[in-house]
């Protein structure tokens, strides 16, 4: 239905705050773009933006290859679903699903189809007389998703909808909003602060900080092959293990004074880092070629049922180790962290990926 | 007892029951002889012209005054909330006139709009129209109705000010992407969502039109030219202070409690549900 292009756009409040340093992406038709990043980071005014509730102070945003800085969200045919769900409290569930459906002059009898299929298809034709403050969060939640889907618009704008659900309902929620948005084929750009929603969701995932770009990419290869050691942190729960390094004639050095008896794949590299899940731990002693060993202390072990984590103390930093089952190990055991060297990341002094 | 239960009973039931009792009875002018006549006092009032006349007086007035007052203060306050700069300072001016008492905002009133020395008279004039409340009862009333609501716009104002921004901003940008414009945007969701403070307005300005407004009517007409600017509450001070028909001045104010509880009642019961909170 419609590609949503940012080239270069920037954000200046009148106070002088730079919120968006000049951001370029490229969306498919009918992908579902997610915006990442911690909270301060630009993402949410990113969002107004390509919705026309903020202006933009430079750079284009074009929905469908047409340039849209200079029309308002009323003509932008866009559908937005808010973190406060923002519905009328006034209006019935129907007439809130109705309501854009009316401005837009759709005649009567086609406006009801649309909003009793709407219903139907979430699950909300007993709820339509109701009016929002008689529906529980997941139920207010629907008819927000409802309001957008009913006007069958160009993009779909989501801006946290989940953050104000339970955990359970957040999880049904997202499986929900995934299939709703391929079904409808929308080009759809979401925005969340929790990367595990980022992570299922996305197709393009973008992950933000300080009103930049970090990365662009598929979910997984964001995950597998993080551009710097803010993705890396950011991207994957727990995070990724990041070691600082000191260089020496011999090799690099771990702050603590280990020693890697293997070479970093760059002289300059300050940073290495592997995930939690491709690192094991041993009891044993063997020696194990070609592979990152470190000496560690358990600090604790958080067992979650399926796996265990365990937090250690090691090579001057702390680390997390995932194991699968239950932890043969308890706080205060010495034991060695082992990580195969192909799952290393190494980042150089600016915090960028080195390969 | 509850100490507020004794307030009420000294500062409201006892001269209540006095304003009762006064109106079954008839007074000579000089307080010499007094009758018990039952409710021949109610009889008298309700069968006189001028009584009636008065009713019709009040209903336009308070009418008037609270539409005009009402009105003009959400439109100001619409206005307040767009303006980008000066906020502060335009809020500000608009609250003034509220520490105005009555009786200066009314003498206010009628010099601007004296047909002989008034200035704002004066150009009325010089734009061709007989400006002439001190002989036209039609003037007399739109000269009265304008001081009495200015002198309510400021507290209106504050009001809607208030209710304005209570009403949450992703809802207008919500309607917004929902294809409302402007003015749609304002009589679908913001009014609606105004309704609670509408309606708290609605009977604070009936009240006020009501009863508050004796020292404007005293300052601008003094219920002239004729009695058509007598409201309800003038008559009753002037037949009872200045007349000195006490009895029927009692039963008056009698009539006139009955009409407040009734208003009162039927503004709660009706009214209100219509009205959304939140």
């Amino acid at each position: 239905m419609a590609t949503v292009d940012l080239k270069d756009v920037k954000k200046v409040y009148p106070s002088g705050i730079e919120a968006v340093k000049g951001v370029s992406i490229a969306i498919p038709d009918k992908e579902l773009c997610v915006l990442v990043g911690p909270s301060g980071c630009g993402k949410s005014t990113l969002l107004r933006m390509i919705a026309g509730l903020e202006t933009i102070s430079a750079g284009t945003v074009a929905i469908d290859g047409k340039v849209v800085n200079a029309i308002g969200p009323t003509e932008r045919d866009i559908a937005m679903v808010f973190q406060n769900y923002a519905l009328y409290p006034h209006m019935k569930v129907y007439d809130n699903m109705a309501y854009g459906l009316r401005n837009r002059g759709t005649p009567k009898d086609e406006i009801d189809s649309r909003v009793r299929s709407t219903a139907k298809v979430l699950e909300l034709s007993a709820l339509l007389d109701r009016r929002p403050r008689e529906l529980s969060g997941g139920q207010r939640q629907r008819v927000a998703m409802g309001r957008a889907i009913v006007r069958n618009p160009k993009v779909f704008l989501f801006d946290e909808p989940l953050s104000n659900l339970d955990a359970k309902l957040r999880g049904q929620m997202r499986v929900e909003i995934k299939n709703l948005q391929r079904k409808l084929g929308v080009t759809s750009v979401y925005v969340t602060h929790d990367q595990l929603e980022a992570m299922t969701l996305a197709d393009i995932l973008v992950v933000m900080n300080a009103g930049l770009v970090e990365q662009t990419g598929a979910p997984l290869d964001i995950y597998e092959k993080p551009a710097s050691t803010f993705v890396a942190s950011f991207i994957g729960a727990p995070p990724m293990n990041l070691l600082a390094l000191t260089g020496s004639s011999s090799g690099p050095i771990l702050a603590d004074g280990t020693a890697i008896d293997f070479a970093a794949p760059e002289t300059q590299a300050a940073t290495l880092g592997f995930r939690p899940e491709d690192a094991d731990v041993t009891f044993n002693a063997e020696a194990l070629p070609g592979a990152l060993v470190l000496p560690a202390t358990v600090e604790a072990v958080e067992p979650v049922g399926a796996e265990s984590f365990l937090h250690c103390a090691a090579g001057g930093s702390r680390i997390v180790v995932r194991v699968s089952g239950r932890a043969n190990a308890k706080p205060g055991d010495q034991l060695r962290v082992v990580a195969k060297a192909e799952k290393l990341h190494w980042f150089d002094q600016a915090g960028k990926r080195v390969d | 007892m509850a100490p507020q239960l004794a307030i009420t009973l000294v500062f409201f039931y006892w001269p209540a029951g006095q304003a009762l009792y006064q109106s079954m009875l008839r007074q000579d002018p000089f307080g010499l002889r007094t009758k018990f006549v039952w409710f021949a006092n109610f009889r008298k009032v309700l069968a006189d012209p001028a009584y009636l006349n008065s009713i019709k007086v009040t209903v336009v007035f308070s009418l008037a005054t609270a539409i005009v007052a009402m009105g003009v203060a959400l439109l100001l306050a619409v206005m307040a909330e767009k303006a980008m700069r000066g906020k502060g300072l335009y809020r500000t001016l608009l609250i003034w006139p509220y520490a105005v008492a009555p009786a200066i905002a009314g003498m206010l009133w009628l010099f601007l709009f004296n047909p002989s020395i008034g200035s704002l008279a004066y150009l009325l004039r010089s734009l061709g129209i007989a400006w002439d409340p001190l002989l036209n009862g039609t003037h007399a009333m739109i000269l009265l109705v304008s001081a009495a609501a200015w002198k309510q716009i400021s507290y209106n104002f504050l009001f809607f000010v208030a209710g304005l921004q209570a009403v949450p901003k992703t809802l207008i940008e919500a309607a917004a992407m929902d294809g409302a414009g402007e003015t749609k945007r304002f009589w679908t969701i913001v009014f609606p969502l105004l309704a609670p403070t509408t309606f708290f307005l609605l009977v604070v300005n009936t009240v006020y039109a009501l009863f508050d407004t004796f020292g404007i009517v005293h300052a601008v007409t003094g219920g002239g030219p004729g009695k058509t600017t007598e409201t309800l509450v003038y008559k009753v001070y002037n037949d009872g202070f200045v007349n000195l028909i006490l009895g029927d001045s009692a039963a008056q104010s009698v009539i006139l409690m009955v009409i407040v509880i009734a208003l009162t009642a039927i503004q709660f019961r009706y009214v209100e549900r219509k009205v959304h909170y939140g």
